[in-house]
């Protein structure tokens, strides 16, 4: 166990050299300055080793490869793309990255494929510190699990060259879970003039016109579902896993909607999202938290809303090619444990994600960042970006308020359903209608 | 004839039918195939199932969008045609010297030096609700309100399309415009033909290559059209291209290939009914 003894001092200079840089960024700098690599399978050739990793662009993150770089000497490549197109890649070019950065239903489309290969527990270094949302898909023993593909109902498989999905933890993790959030309604404080508490509040005939939805159909569906139910339009036995009949439902009340004028667009990707709520065409509408953070940082006001009904929950990890073997295959994991060592879970708490070893990010951030974002305490300073921007005003406090909260009132995961085919057919009439 | 001659001909056509079979034909060849196969969420399979076609076939949606594809089709088609005429007919009979002729024709595509996706989206902070035509409009008491229509709306899309492609119908208009005899217009104006005489029984006619063939470009590129009837309908309208586009990206391939042949025939039946109205060989 020479190895995590290593980590350890690792984190522990980083957080001295922290605490003596003073301002965070520039703390962070400097510390990062401070720690060398700690390898354990230190091959010289490891500094040969180039790591394909596709994925969303939420976790894509350059500044990750750099750390990567600095820290274990390998080299990783980032190719971000959207959702619908890492699926299509992950399936059938499996053969154009070694790490996947997926999320969890995308996963269940893309592991029975056969292009991945399970992750073995054993060698995971970090596996008990895990939030054991990703084990037992419950956030604290009592909390009940949530409808849709909750990620540990598609985190396990039964053996080493399975791709069935386990109902029990078992040794073979199909993904090491890294990132995941909350979504919920997006609104402009300043246009909306009420107080918005319900999903069915986008349908207020004042907002006619003024609305959007995002329109990728396995998401577009979810939150359609939380505002159909919100409305009393429909209630579902399962959000993530409808049948025909409830598809028809939900699907012919947006249909409806649409036409009598209450969307203004509907977008597919986070920019578009963005320049919709800045330039003021859209006044309330799904949106992602990243996204809620750009059009704040232009000064415009946007609030990421908590409602009654609760969240509608993502989440995100890395899983490994088939075809990876050797010397690649050892620096995947090390590249694996090392994303859970910390640093990076810092950097995507910092983001407004949670990471999911929420203990070791902790060492990584200072006691007032760690009271904003995960404690829902108002800001003692003001709150960076992990590049240096100010996020928000000190004495601000956290849109949904501490982990727990928001964590412990997901309604829904994102899902694939087992009507997916007819889901979309559907989808496509309601865009076409 | 020795062999030499006789293998001539075949070896002078060999690189053109290797990459027309390469990079045409097995493409298209495959899209049938797997247009027959079966699906599911993740993989397909080799298999001859005819429902991928049914499907396509038999849904009012499938119907709505072609009809919707094809207005937009008829709407663009007929101003591009009108717009370009008039561009071309311009560069052609007024402008007086070649230099000015080609000065103009590069004027017109200097907005293609930038990407077409650039284009289409720089109409969106334009003609937004708080875009630049709005605020001016309502700045001005032209109208008491933003107007909604202009942006997220089938008039963005129509209008963004004619920008995109109106310089496919100028170009060939233009070049069979520059071939017409200066002395058929000159005899017919000998002959007592007035202006108008002149544009509808000399120009016109002999223009019709040009214009079949930049109705073919315009047809063809609307009828596949998706990203510009996306962004500029903000995703409230569909197009046969971007039924497919959503149909690829659940990865329902044989679905796509499906509507793919569908489409390919319909737009095949198009061209077949302009080349057989005006004869394009005249141009060439």
């Amino acid at each position: 166990m020479t190895e995590s003894i290593k980590t350890d001092t690792a984190a522990g200079v980083s957080r001295r050299s922290l605490l003596k840089g003073g301002a965070a960024a520039v703390g962070l700098a400097a510390g990062s300055g401070a720690i060398t690599g700690f390898p354990t399978i230190w091959a010289q050739n490891i500094k040969d080793v180039t790591l394909r990793q596709m994925g969303t662009g939420v976790s894509n993150i350059n500044a990750i490869a750099e750390k990567c770089k600095e820290d274990l000497g390998f080299t990783l490549q980032m190719t971000a793309l959207d959702s619908d197109a890492v699926t299509q890649r992950a399936v059938t070019q499996p053969d154009s990255y070694d790490i996947a950065d997926i999320e969890y239903w995308i996963c269940k489309k893309v592991f029975p494929a056969g292009v991945m290969q399970p992750l073995d527990v054993s060698k995971m270094k970090y596996f008990d510190k895990l939030v054991p949302l990703f084990v037992t898909g419950k956030l604290t023993p009592e909390s009940a699990i949530a409808q849709g593909t909750a990620p540990h109902t598609v985190g396990f498989v039964t053996g080493q060259d399975s791709v069935e999905f386990a109902k029990e933890p078992t040794n073979w993790l199909t993904m090491i879970p890294t990132i995941y959030n909350a979504d919920t309604l997006g609104i402009r404080p300043d246009l909306v003039g009420r107080p918005i508490t319900k999903w069915a509040d986008i349908l207020d005939p004042a907002f006619k016109g003024k609305t959007s939805i995002l329109n990728i159909p396995s998401i577009g569906i979810m939150d359609a579902a939380m505002i159909c139910e919100s409305a009393g339009i429909a209630k579902y036995a399962d959000k993530g896993n409808m049948t025909k009949e409830e598809i028809d439902t939900t699907i012919n009340f947006l249909i409806e909607t649409k036409k009598a004028g209450q969307f203004r667009a509907f977008w597919k990707s986070f920019d578009e999202s963005v320049n919709l709520m800045a330039s003021g065409e859209v006044i309330i509408q799904s949106m992602w938290s990243p996204a809620v953070a750009a059009v704040r940082s232009k000064g415009i006001p946007c609030v990421y809303q908590p409602l009654e009904e609760g969240y509608r929950s993502w989440g995100g990890g890395l899983g490994i090619a088939k075809g990876l073997s050797g010397l690649e295959l050892d620096a995947a994991y090390e590249y694996i444990n090392w994303y859970m060592s910390g640093w990076v879970g810092a950097y995507l708490n910092r983001q407004g994600y949670y990471s999911a070893c929420l203990d070791t990010a902790k060492a990584f951030m200072e006691p007032y960042e760690w009271a904003f974002w995960m404690e829902g305490k108002p800001a003692e300073k003001d709150i960076l970006s992990p590049e240096g921007k100010v996020m928000e005003k000190a004495g601000s406090v956290r849109d949904g308020g501490s982990f727990y909260e928001r964590m412990g009132k997901v309604a829904c995961w994102n899902s694939v359903m087992d009507e997916d085919r007819y889901m979309v057919r559907k989808w496509n009439e309601f865009i076409a209608a | 004839m020795t062999f030499a001659h006789r293998v001539a001909p075949y070896l002078q056509a060999l690189p053109l039918t290797l990459i027309l079979g390469v990079f045409l034909v097995v493409p298209i060849a495959v899209i049938v195939m797997v247009s027959f196969w079966d699906y599911d969420s993740i993989r397909i399979y080799p298999d001859f199932v005819t429902f991928n076609y049914e499907e396509t076939l038999f849904s009012f949606v499938t119907w709505k969008t072609y009809l919707n594809t094809l207005k937009f089709t008829f709407i663009v088609w007929a101003i591009t045609l009108f717009v370009g005429f008039w561009v071309a007919y311009f560069l052609a009979f007024h402008v007086r010297t070649a230099t000015m002729q080609t000065v103009l024709f590069l004027v017109c595509t200097v907005p293609f030096l930038t990407s077409n996706i650039i284009r289409m989206i720089s109409w969106i902070p334009f003609l937004g609700r708080n875009g630049l035509l709005n605020t001016a409009l309502v700045d001005a008491g032209i109208v008491p309100a933003p107007l909604e229509f202009l942006l997220f709306s089938e008039f963005a899309v129509v209008l963004a399309m004619v920008h995109l492609y109106t310089l496919f119908m100028v170009t060939p208009i233009f070049n069979t415009l520059m071939r017409i005899d200066r002395a058929l217009i000159e005899a017919a104006r000998d002959a007592g033909a007035s202006g108008f005489q002149i544009l509808t029984n000399v120009i016109l006619p002999l223009a019709k290559p040009g214009i079949a063939i930049g109705s073919i470009f315009v047809v063809t590129l609307v009828m596949g059209d998706f990203i510009t009837v996306r962004f500029m309908s903000g995703g409230q309208s569909a197009s046969v291209g971007l039924m497919m586009a959503n149909q690829i990206s659940l990865l329902q391939y044989p679905a796509a290939a499906a509507n793919a042949v569908v489409l390919l025939v319909v737009v095949l039946m198009i061209v077949a009914a302009i080349v057989r109205v005006v004869d394009i060989r005249k141009e060439l």
